[in-house]
């Protein structure tokens, strides 16, 4: 399979297989070029078949089509996270706790708008805060906390609370998800994280996550944010136990629901995090996230934004991204735990980040939650 | 810049050299890629999809040395100094011995310049592992280490190459080589011994019979014209004495190293260096990545930018790690067999002179 490309090319494969595999790149590349959507069958040959740096080239045309002034951006922010206490203990997680652990936590009004305050002192205009689901917090605990903040530090979005959340607060107070989901927004809340989404395939889901929403009630949460006119990203989590297809499957659940009201401003994969987990086994390699960060740029042509994930893949690979279709290296995360739980724990600084995105031979751009640019360097 | 990229395309094809100006114009192209894609494609006419690695160990026998080079995390005064070690010949061929034991091929083995050691503790260490691990390929000590033994004892350099091979010495890695432009050394390891100088003694090595790497310590101070002279200056050698087997372009560390300025390798220069030393240095048959100092995703994804090596199994690495790598110290057999699968490749395990033990 590798490289039939050059394989063709120096004729060591057999006519025939290397007939098909070109009549399909090229009705690909045809579809690239017109700015047609790919379909399923399409995607999943890119992703199996397809080597690379083929792939690659093919997201790095499509990013300077839908960039073309080569801005690479970023936004000032950071991750809070309110609790560690969750009652999902997804097999993937490295972060929670169970309430009695002694490691438990639930941080206070007080810690919380110290860590903002640090925050605005850094420049810092988004607060991206997520938590455990936590028994106990209804939802006055987060309007009372999202009116403060707003009032406190007019400047910094609130980022925050995954669909897994929302439902989860819902549930807790006796609301319905649409109910609970207008009063945050009401109380402050601005615009959600596309967290929670790993795989957006319920078999997959189940063997990894069994006690957190499926994946049509991740796409409610996102369709009625997008209506209530909040702005959300999404995610993927891949290298779990997925297949191919599964990946393919997610994107493609992405992009429809995208087309229906166009609110998913990014869109960020990563790879899922071992270390400390209940499942275990081995990260995705450097080769598996660029291919399905490409893919991903060739799929989801209506998502403006990808992202590359420094802080789960380092800033090398960070930076070698940019020319695997991403236009976006999220946030400087002045402070992020999640992650590091699972025992990878990259640090950049925003200064840092720029020299990345200069050195790439990129404009960098600093940039509010909506993708708005704010400063250019 | 289309241009170029065609001239070069079909220069591979027709098996025509690039040229110094070519490879400058390549540093600046920021089609990282074109360029991966040129590279790979001269690669694929050399070494198909094989993907090679070998079963090795490092011992870094002292950290004690006498050159106080600014990019080195790892060197120390003397032993008095926090963290400053020399093995003992004991432990040396333990380490060996175990490495013999769990399968390896290879020990590879280079230190600081110390004081005070004899030259004929080394002499005493080659031969004592091949008595005691006789299965192992001793490669060791780079051409700085040579022209130091031959001051310590008056020799030529032909003279110490000659004792150690006797001694058991199989081969030699290519470190040393850093930057060769004098400017360069000046800032880096003014102590050091010149690039003409390692370039004699090299081309001294492979006279006498025994196979080399060359390396280039990169990303610190350096220009892409030194870059380019140095690549340069190889290839000549290597059209001399055909004595390189694989070019190892170093990724910079920064941490806890003395070069002012120096920010460490980005990503993209790193693939693009590693792309063009394979454009460019057409009669080195073997480009490798060298994960513990690139990382293993970087390592991987570079097996798509022309190169066609990716280490060994390491074990015990300090060099790398005391100037803030943080890759792993050592990787199984397995993990880098299912790294080089999952890059679309072929793994192959060969011993140093690259003769293949297994394909996976």
């Amino acid at each position: 399979m590798y490289n039939l490309s050059m394989a063709c090319w120096e004729g060591s494969l057999s006519t025939r297989s290397c007939s098909s595999w070109l009549i399909m790149m090229t009705a690909i590349e045809k579809k690239i070029d017109a700015g047609q959507p790919l379909d399923r069958e399409e995607a999943l040959f890119l992703l199996s078949d397809v080597d690379l740096l083929p792939l690659g080239k093919l997201a790095d045309a499509v990013r300077r089509r839908m960039h073309p002034q080569g801005c690479v951006s970023f936004v000032v922010d950071r991750n809070v996270n309110y609790t560690n206490i969750c009652t999902t203990k997804c097999k993937f997680c490295a972060f929670y706790r169970d309430e009695m652990h002694p490691d438990a936590y639930v941080l206070s009004y007080t810690q919380i708008f110290g860590k903002v305050q640090e925050l605005v002192d850094h420049g810092g205009t988004q607060l991206l805060m997520q938590g455990g689901l936590h028994p106990d917090l209804k939802i006055d605990w987060f309007e009372d906390l999202f009116r403060q903040l707003r009032y406190r530090f007019p400047s910094v979005q609130i980022h925050s609370l995954s669909p897994a959340e929302i439902v989860h607060i819902a549930k807790l107070s006796g609301l319905s998800m649409a109910d609970c989901l207008a009063r945050l927004h009401a109380a402050g809340l601005q615009s959600l994280p596309g967290g929670g989404a790993e795989i957006l395939v319920d078999e997959i889901r189940q063997e990894i996550s069994p006690s957190k929403i499926g994946w049509r009630d991740w796409a409610d949460v996102m369709r009625e944010a997008h209506s209530l006119g909040m702005s959300t990203t999404a995610t993927m989590m891949f290298g779990v136990r997925e297949k191919a297809e599964d990946i393919v499957e997610h994107l493609f659940r992405i992009r429809e629901l995208q087309a229906e009201q166009g609110g998913f401003t990014a869109f960020i994969p990563w790879s899922y995090q071992p270390g400390n987990t209940e499942l275990g086994g081995e990260q995705a390699s450097g080769v598996e996230y660029l291919k399905v960060l490409a893919l991903a740029r060739l799929v989801l042509d209506n998502i403006q934004n990808l992202q590359a994930s420094w802080v789960t893949q380092g800033a090398r690979m960070a930076q070698i991204a940019l020319y695997f279709g991403a236009n976006d290296l999220g946030g400087t995360m002045l402070e992020e735990n999640v992650v590091a739980a699972a025992g990878v724990d990259f640090r950049m600084s925003q200064e840092e980040i720029v020299d990345l995105v200069r050195a790439a031979g990129f404009k960098p751009c600093r940039r509010a939650t909506g993708y708005q640019v704010l400063e250019e360097y | 810049m289309i241009n170029l990229i065609q001239n070069i395309r079909a220069k591979i094809e027709t098996g025509a050299r690039i040229s110094d100006d070519e490879a400058l114009a390549l540093f600046a192209c920021d089609d990282l890629l074109a360029v991966g894609e040129l590279a790979a494609l001269a690669n694929h006419q050399l070494n198909g999809d094989k993907v090679y690695f070998n079963v090795n160990r490092h011992i870094n026998y002292t950290n004690i040395c006498v050159n106080r080079c600014t990019f080195c995390a790892f060197s120390r005064e003397n032993e008095e100094d926090e963290g400053g070690y020399t093995l003992a010949l004991n432990e040396i061929l333990e380490r060996a011995a175990e490495a013999q034991d769990a399968g390896a091929t290879e020990i590879h083995m280079v230190g600081g310049l110390h004081p005070d050691l004899p030259f004929d503790f080394y002499l005493e260490i080659m031969a004592a592992i091949k008595a005691d691990s006789p299965g192992l390929h001793i490669k060791a000590f780079t051409a700085v280490e040579i022209d130091y033994f031959a001051t310590l004892t008056e020799q030529s350099p032909q003279q110490v190459i000659e004792e150690l091979k006797a001694a058991g010495l199989d081969s030699m890695p290519g470190g040393g080589a850093e930057i060769f432009a004098p400017e360069v050394r000046q800032k880096i390891c003014p102590e050091k011994i010149s690039g003409e100088r390692w370039l004699e003694v090299t081309e001294q090595v492979h006279r006498a019979g025994l196979k080399t790497n060359a390396t280039m310590l990169f990303g610190h101070v350096e220009s892409y014209a030194d870059r380019v002279d140095h690549l340069s200056r190889l290839r000549q050698l290597q059209d001399r004495t055909g004595g390189f087997q694989a070019f190892i372009p170093l990724a910079f560390q920064p941490d806890n190293t003395r070069v002012p300025g120096a920010k460490g390798v980005g990503g993209v220069d790193a693939l693009k260096t590693l792309a063009i030393s394979r454009l460019y240095l057409d009669n080195f048959r073997h480009i490798k990545a060298y994960w513990v100092m690139l990382g293993m995703k970087v390592s991987q994804v570079a097996l798509a930018f022309g190169v066609n090596d990716i280490d060994g199994t390491v074990v015990e690495e300090q060099i790398g790690h005391d100037a803030g790598a943080d890759s792993p110290q050592q990787l199984s057999k397995e993990q880098l067999v299912g790294l080089i699968h999952k890059a679309g490749k072929q793994p192959v395990e060969r011993d140093t002179l690259y003769n293949e033990i297994k394909t996976y």
